[in-house]
């Protein structure tokens, strides 16, 4: 239920309603858009970023909160562990069970390796389940892969690498009728045609969708395939440290027992980095719409084994969080609101933004209207309305509850029937459109060491566009594991495993004068108040 | 934060004052608890923080997710942070959609006494006792949609005297729906054949090779679908 100070902007959005439902209203032209984000977008905030000072990527910008963690003391020496009798020795170790890492478990099974795969929390416990949207792929007559590149590319600010959006888009149709051959439920018309909606920046309607709950539905898929494969996951284990033989190349890691604390050495000869996202960084103080474990934790370990990343000082916030309530603060508001014909508007119910441009111009755009002061006050700043109720007027009585239960059962719960009230929102954490840089064989600069997923970075220049990223973990996931399932058979690990490159690397920290306390890679925030603590060896000596 | 009215909270049975506008989980959070278990998404999707509560004084037990549920006074909360289903595995591309397939699998399920307990206890609203009993049937796509929002959190299996796994047969009933029941997108498989054909590949490399000016001039006007 929204209070009572709501009310009046509340009516207003009601009154102009019908009016707002029919009106098209225009898109920016590309200099308003160059314009709107250089003042209002995050990125742009220059006081929010730092200089790079040690590593492949001196000299670059990136967020303070994660310079810190890069350039953090590492929470694993040599010395700390017995790198000479690894506990695991296996072919492939995957590190991050989410989407990406569990399509790469199974290609790599499929190809015949032996597969570890390791992850901060359980299975599934990850962005890819959060996922409302849809997943794009250009498969209807009107549509092409080049069409679905075009629209990527730019969308992505003409930033991207070229032959990762190639193969990508090219990738895409195949990846779907293989999520479709493992179960994977997509809304289809009787006759089985996919049901596909436009998302922000597309310019056919390529959205595929399980109901709001698609990366719920394909994760627990690809988690079942993984279950019936018998692939082992060491779950509630995180990588602090990669390990490197004595060439230089990947070849394990150190892993911590997130309860007991127990660290344990894997030998491998290949790993697949797939840690996913960054939100629970929250960079600039924003509110996050991500998972628990999304730290960034991929970066700082890549970055240590002399890895490059790319387009680190680009994220990605989305433009409709949840303002109201403060339980979900943050939260997600799947831009599939939108794509269903919701419109933004400001206190006065009046529209100033195209619903559908792409996610940085809206959530800037946003950003503007409420520093105008056209925005409802709330106790974390300021929101404006997404008029859901309009999806119901435009596409017929119980559309809402039909195709986003998920979006409808969060308000619900909190007293806001959204078929007939507006949603409060304001741009929310939500995806790191930057990453460690990879080639079409998902290869990064450290050999041996591949990464799929949110880690990576240069899929999608500075923006990605809704929908391609639970594409991206899967043609790229699905890609990792066979390249690592074909390199593994020609590898060999030469000398003993060693930890030479964390040594290095707190050299090259001091050399540069680099003072912190801090270690990494993060694992976990904290969310717990400060409270005078116990000092000292705890309780059980 | 504005709200300060306070509650009072047992966790685990220990009392605890925290503001009355957090969840369990952030409840938790605020007494001093560092989740590591019971957490994942934080947002109602991933089953993780499957939680058991009383209010004082009640008889009634509540079962809900942490994340989405907000902390009352004299609750006395119970995390279930791990529940120990049962997981038959199987090869997709080996089974029958047949009702043979659950009485091979899931036997139990043909033991539900019919409590209801299970449908009570779903945090997700669903009708789980019912998508059990289409299950029975080896009507899958009506199992798979009863049970499409679940999050596979364990609270219904907790509760069964069957001690029936609910979630992974609706998981396999989904996926079974999904690979064999459900027409598939000729459309799609069209576009897959196209594409092994090679039928796109003079286009993308004109598009890959055009210069920075072009490619924007081409995204800038490209015309969109209505
Ligand atoms: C709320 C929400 C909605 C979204 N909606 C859409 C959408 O509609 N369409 C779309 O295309 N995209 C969407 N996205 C983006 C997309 O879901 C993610 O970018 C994508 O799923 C990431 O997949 P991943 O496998 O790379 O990472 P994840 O799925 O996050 O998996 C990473 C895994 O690695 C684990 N991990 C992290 N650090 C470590 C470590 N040190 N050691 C071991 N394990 C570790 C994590 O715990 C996690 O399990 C959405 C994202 C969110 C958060
Ligand atoms: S933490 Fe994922 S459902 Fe509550």
């Amino acid at each position: 239920m929204y209070p009572d100070s709501y009310q009046e902007s509340l009516a207003k959005v009601a009154a102009k309603r019908a009016e707002n439902a029919a009106a098209e209203p225009r898109r920016m032209t590309a200099d308003e858009k160059d314009a709107l984000l250089k003042e209002y977008h995050p990125d742009y905030r220059e006081d929010q970023f730092e200089e790079i000072k040690i590593g492949p990527n001196k000299g670059e910008k990136a967020p303070h909160e994660l310079v810190a963690m890069l350039q953090a003391h590492s929470r694993v020496h040599a010395g700390d562990v017995d790198l000479d009798k690894p506990q695991y020795d296996v072919d492939v170790l995957i590190i991050g069970a989410g989407g990406a890492g569990s399509s790469a478990a199974i290609e790599a099974d499929e190809a015949g390796a032996n597969v570890l795969m390791t992850t901060k929390l359980r299975i599934g416990d990850a962005n890819t389940m959060m996922a409302e949207g849809g997943i794009q792929a250009a498969d209807k007559e009107n549509d092409s892969p080049q069409q679905h590149f075009l629209d990527a590319y730019g969308g992505g600010h003409f930033a991207a690498k070229k032959e990762l959006v190639e193969k990508l888009v090219t990738e895409a149709p195949e990846d779907i009728q293989w999520l479709n051959d493992l179960g994977c439920e997509f809304d289809k018309d009787e006759t089985g045609r996919m049901i596909t909606t436009h998302g922000g920046g597309t310019s056919r309607k390529r959205m595929h969708a399980c109901k709001d709950y698609s990366g719920a539905e394909i994760m627990r898929t690809l988690r079942d395939e993984v279950q019936n494969r018998k692939i082992p996951i060491l779950e509630f284990t995180s990588a602090i440290e990669l390990l490197k033989d004595e060439e230089g190349k990947a070849a394990g890691a150190v892993l911590v027992n997130m309860e007991t604390l127990e660290l344990t050495v894997v030998r491998a000869k290949t790993v697949i980095l797939a840690t996913g996202g960054a939100g629970r960084m929250h960079y600039q103080g924003f509110p996050t719409s991500n998972h628990y474990g999304a730290t960034a934790d991929g970066l700082v370990l890549a970055y240590r084994a002399g890895a490059k990343l790319l387009y680190q000082h680009t994220l990605q916030y989305h433009p409709t969080g949840a303002a109201y309530p403060d339980q979900i603060y943050g939260a997600l508001v799947t831009e599939k609101v939108r794509s269903l014909g919701a419109k933004i508007v400001n206190k006065d119910g009046e529209i100033f933004v195209h619903p559908l441009e792409t996610r940085d111009v809206e959530a800037a755009a946003i950003i503007r209207e409420c520093k105008k002061g056209n925005g409802v006050e709330t106790d974390h700043g300021c929101g404006v309305w997404l008029d859901a109720p309009i999806i119901d007027i435009k596409n017929g009585e119980g559309t809402i509850k039909k195709r986003i239960p998920a979006m409808y059962r969060m308000f619900e719960k909190r007293g806001i029937d959204i078929s007939k009230e507006p949603i409060l929102v304001y741009p929310t954490l939500h995806y790191q459109n930057g990453g460690v840089d990879i080639n079409t064989d998902c290869e990064t600069a450290v050999k041996d060491l591949f990464a799929a997923g949110e880690v990576t970075g240069g899929v999608h220049g500075t923006n990605r566009l809704m929908g391609n990223s639970l594409l991206d973990v899967i043609v790229f996931g699905r890609d990792a594991g066979k390249a690592a399932g074909a390199r593994f058979k020609d590898v060999e690990i030469k000398g003993k495993l060693n930890l030479n490159h964390v040594d290095a690397f707190e050299d090259e920290l001091k050399a540069a004068g680099v003072e912190t306390d801090l270690v990494s890679p993060k694992l976990l925030s904290k969310y717990v108040d400060q409270k005078t603590l116990l000092q000292g060896p705890g309780i059980i000596q | 934060m504005a709200n300060e009215e306070f509650v009072n909270v047992y966790f685990f049975g220990k009392r605890y004052s925290v503001p009355a506008n957090l969840t369990i989980m952030t409840g938790l959070e605020y007494a001093g608890y560092q989740l590591v278990r019971g957490c994942g998404c934080r947002n109602g999707f991933c089953g993780a923080c499957a939680t058991i509560y009383r209010i004082k004084g009640d008889a009634e037990l509540h079962m809900a997710l942490a994340c989405q549920t907000k902390v009352e006074d004299n609750m006395y909360v119970a995390t279930l942070p791990f529940f120990p289903l049962q997981k038959k595995v199987y090869d997709i591309n080996q089974v029958e959609p047949t009702q043979q397939i659950m009485m091979q699998l899931y036997p139990e399920i043909y033991s539900c006494i019919g409590c209801n307990a299970c449908t009570k206890a779903c945090p997700q609203g669903l009708n789980v006792m019912q998508y059990i009993a289409y299950a029975q049937r080896g009507d899958f796509k009506k199992c798979a949609d009863e049970s499409f929002d679940c999050v596979m959190c364990g609270i219904c299996s907790s509760r069964c005297p069957a001690g029936i796994s609910h979630s992974q047969v609706a998981e396999l009933a989904r996926r079974i729906n999904g690979k064999y029941l459900t027409p598939d997108a000729e459309h799609l498989k069209q576009r897959v054949k196209e594409i092994y054909d090679g039928n796109f590949k003079a286009a993308m490399e004109d598009y890959m090779s055009k210069s920075d000016a072009e490619i924007r001039e081409m995204y800038n006007t490209r015309e969109i679908e209505k």
